[in-house]
């Protein structure tokens, strides 16, 4: 289709001369062209290419090629076990554990975080006085490193701390509880730290998806009749829908890989004991303190896994439309 | 063509360079640097765990410089890391690699077991004999199969730190010597509202401590260094450690919530208890009266009431009551160091430079002639337990590697919890010891 039109190509232009089209000529300045939408190709993406390869793919791969060894970290893996690093992985009740934990953690934040976030954006989306102030706010805890909400948080809980201080001032000495030593409390108190973190992110995400609905669609309800709620409800909704969905996508891979605000808030105890490991903590409490390579790489490769397969079922029946509808234009 | 004679040149350059590293790797291999030290110039790169801004840092540096002044052909390159970090990521991941640093911290143990087994170390025996004799038997630590493999420059027992103020004010008349009395003055301490023992067992290792003290008193010397060796735990007397422990915490000696409680570094701390006159007792080892000092509100105080006594005695146990547990910090030459490497390691525990250590009080010495520069009356009681003791055991922990050593803590640390068995304990040491 570019090749009737030279002056599409500048680079075929050139070469081909103006006057009588011949079919040689013409068949090498699609040859040029083609070669020139090559070297870009290559030329753009190599570096990239060359970066994911090297820092993603081989370490996978050598990730996968580890854990079918004992191995210590003492001299090359020699001992080769096939696939008994994962057996022992799901034998180990500690392991299972730290699974059960982190699904606590995937769907508890779904469940706590999502209605917080988008009745917080809602609200932030009217205007009133003071609300860049209230945005930013709200932000706070999003923007602080996660060390730093750990050990900020680590200091509040602790057993006699301000928490419990506070808690006594206000009358309700009863609801004191060894927020980080119960072993039974401790993985819900880790939610609750994980969502006073983060959920600033999904209002975040929520605002920037709510500035994206027309103002015209609910000045419309607006005129029918429709009131405040019915407008929400049946109008900004169903258009934050894609926005939703990421945020959800998002929340989930991070709730299957959180280790930071765990690995500071909860002391190596609780952790292995059970009660607040998930299977990034576990990986790094057996990959490195235990000295049990192989088998850590095992654990990373299951982590691994289970987050790929995650991701891939979320794509495939909820994020379709929205993917879709990102590439070939809205056709629905 | 052009690109075909790039890529060419390329394969070439590739090529000769890997022939130069494999060249100059098997050259090092093949004939260990055994000339005469201090002929050429040389750079020693040495890391080291004092990574916190204080006098054992500062100290360091002076050694290094001070040594660099003697012996102009050296140059020395610190690298002060995080223990956890040194010790489980960074420096395995150097081994593995051809470039490790030429001296590096080595805790002892099964950990330098393996690396000797893997041929990291230096064999520097006949170089330090003179060094190992004037050390004893705190040297032991640091061979494997007989021969030395590095030096340790602090090397301290574990015992109770207390308060003698809450001691008087409960009237607790003098420090217990058997646990009968320890179990009396934990009464007397509860009984005047203080926590008798504090306890960090946040940490695992503090509480798996109380745990290692039993199994001392309850296994014979010689099942001990049998077990380190060769990593079989068959004998009951593990299972008498785990029942003995639990007996003792059903006294309830420790404060609330101890599973959360960090063992130091800040003021929630085991540490942070006893060194601000909440608790009145810690088992700790001979560093702690430095990591006191830096959590208490007024250090003055501390070091009026602090004192120390060695870990009870159980009346008619099979173990030493005179063996005591403990541990310490040394260095170690890679296999390929230059030979200034090794000087290096002999002027660090040279007389002079081990009063120096003594004197910045982050730890003791192991010098016999370095004692002097000891005078804080608690480090003293420590260095004349130590140099009374029998035998001493090296932590468990670090004797039998990180792997079995892991699993054995916290399988403690679930007894702790009121969660686990004395059985479970000696089952996961197994386990471990076949992973």
């Amino acid at each position: 289709m570019t090749a009737t039109n030279p002056t599409l190509n500048p680079a075929g232009g050139a070469s081909a001369p103006p006057a009588g089209p011949r079919p040689a000529g013409r068949s090498s300045a699609r040859a040029a062209q083609t070669r020139r939408k090559w070297y870009e190709i290559v030329g753009l993406t190599t570096p990239a290419i060359v970066v994911y390869v090297m820092f993603v793919l081989v370490p996978m791969g050598f990730a996968v090629y580890y854990s079918l060894y004992r191995w210590r970290g003492v001299g090359p893996p020699t001992e080769f076990v096939g696939l008994d690093n994962y057996v022992l992985a799901f034998q180990d009740p500690i392991f299972l554990d730290a699974l059960r934990n982190n699904a606590v953690i995937v769907v508890g934040s779904l469940l706590v975080q999502g209605p917080i976030a988008l009745a917080v954006a809602l609200l932030l989306n009217r205007r009133f006085r003071g609300r860049t102030v209230f945005r930013l706010l709200v932000f706070v805890p999003y923007v602080l490193a996660e060390v730093t909400v750990g050990i900020m948080w680590k200091l509040l809980l602790t057993g006699g701390g301000t928490v419990d201080a506070l808690l006594r001032q206000l009358g309700l000495g009863g609801l004191v509880h060894a927020w980080l030593a119960d072993l039974d409390i401790v993985i819900w108190t880790m939610l609750f730290v994980l969502t006073w973190k983060y959920v600033g992110f999904a209002i975040i995400l929520l605002l920037a998806g709510l500035s994206n609905v027309p103002p015209e669609l609910t000045e419309a309800a607006a005129i029918d009749g429709a009131s405040w709620w019915q407008t929400q409800r049946h109008v900004t909704l169903p258009l934050l829908g894609p926005t939703i969905r990421i945020w959800m996508f998002l929340s989930i891979i991070g709730s299957l890989q959180v280790f930071d605000v765990i690995w500071v808030t909860s002391v190596p105890a609780v952790r292995s004991l059970g009660a607040s490991a998930t299977m990034a903590t576990y990986m790094v409490d057996n990959g490195f303190f235990a000295r049990l390579w192989g088998y850590g790489n095992a654990v990373a490769v299951i982590l691994f896994v289970i987050s790929f397969i995650a991701a891939l079922l979320f794509q495939r029946f909820l994020l379709r439309r929205d993917i879709e509808g990102a590439i070939t234009g809205r056709t629905n | 063509m052009a690109m075909k004679h790039r890529a060419g040149a390329a394969l070439a350059l590739l090529t000769t360079s890997a022939l130069l590293v494999a060249g100059c790797n098997g050259g090092e291999s093949e004939t260990p640097n055994e000339e005469e030290p201090f002929q050429k110039p040389v750079t020693l790169t040495w890391w080291h765990n004092a990574s916190q801004d204080g006098p054992g840092k500062t100290y360091w540096e002076k050694v290094a410089k001070d040594f660099s002044t003697l012996h102009p052909t050296v140059t020395i390159q610190i690298e002060a890391i995080e223990t956890n970090q040194l010790q489980r990521t960074r420096l395995p991941a150097a081994l593995l690699t051809n470039d490790p640093p030429d001296i590096f911290q080595a805790w002892g143990g099964g950990e330098m077991r393996e690396q000797v087994e893997a041929d990291y170390l230096k064999d520097i025996t006949d170089q330090v004999k003179t060094e190992v004799a004037d050390m004893g038997s705190a040297a032991e630590i640091w061979q494997v199969d007989g021969k030395q493999y590095g030096l340790p420059f602090r090397m301290g027992i574990e015992g109770v730190w207390y308060n003698k103020d809450l001691f008087a004010k409960a009237g607790i008349t003098a420090p217990p010597t058997t646990f009968e009395e320890l179990n009396a003055a934990v009464t007397k301490l509860k009984a005047i509202n203080v926590t008798p023992i504090a306890l960090g067992a946040g940490d695992k290792w503090p509480a798996a401590h109380w745990w290692y003290n039993f199994a001392l008193r309850a296994c014979s010397v010689d099942t001990l260094k049998k077990a380190s060796v060769d990593l079989v735990f068959d004998d009951p007397c593990f299972v008498k450690a785990g029942e003995d422990l639990k007996t003792f915490i059903a006294t309830e000696p420790f404060q609330q919530n101890f599973i959360a409680t960090p063992g130091q570094n800040d003021p929630t701390s085991a540490n942070g208890l006893l060194a601000n006159g909440k608790a009145a007792m810690e088992l700790m080892g001979d560093w702690n009266r430095g990591t006191l000092e830096t959590v208490a509100e007024d250090p003055a105080k501390l070091t009026k009431f602090l004192g120390w006594f060695p870990v009870p005695a159980i009346s008619g146990s099979p173990g030493d009551p005179k063996a005591a547990l403990g541990g310490g910090d040394g260095f170690a030459c890679a296999k390929n160091a230059p030979p200034e490497c090794v000087e290096f390691l002999k002027y660090i525990v040279s007389p002079e430079v081990q009063k120096g250590y003594a004197g910045t009080g982050t730890g003791l010495p192991v010098v016999k002639g370095a004692a002097d520069a000891v005078t804080d009356p608690a480090l003293k009681s420590i260095l004349e337990a130590t140099a009374g003791a029998t035998y001493v055991q090296l932590w468990l922990d670090t004797a039998f590697g990180s792997t079995v050593g892991n699993a054995m803590n916290d399988a403690i640390v679930a007894i702790f919890a009121g969660n686990g068995t004395p059985q479970q304990v000696v089952d996961a040491m197994k386990a471990a010891a076949r992973k």
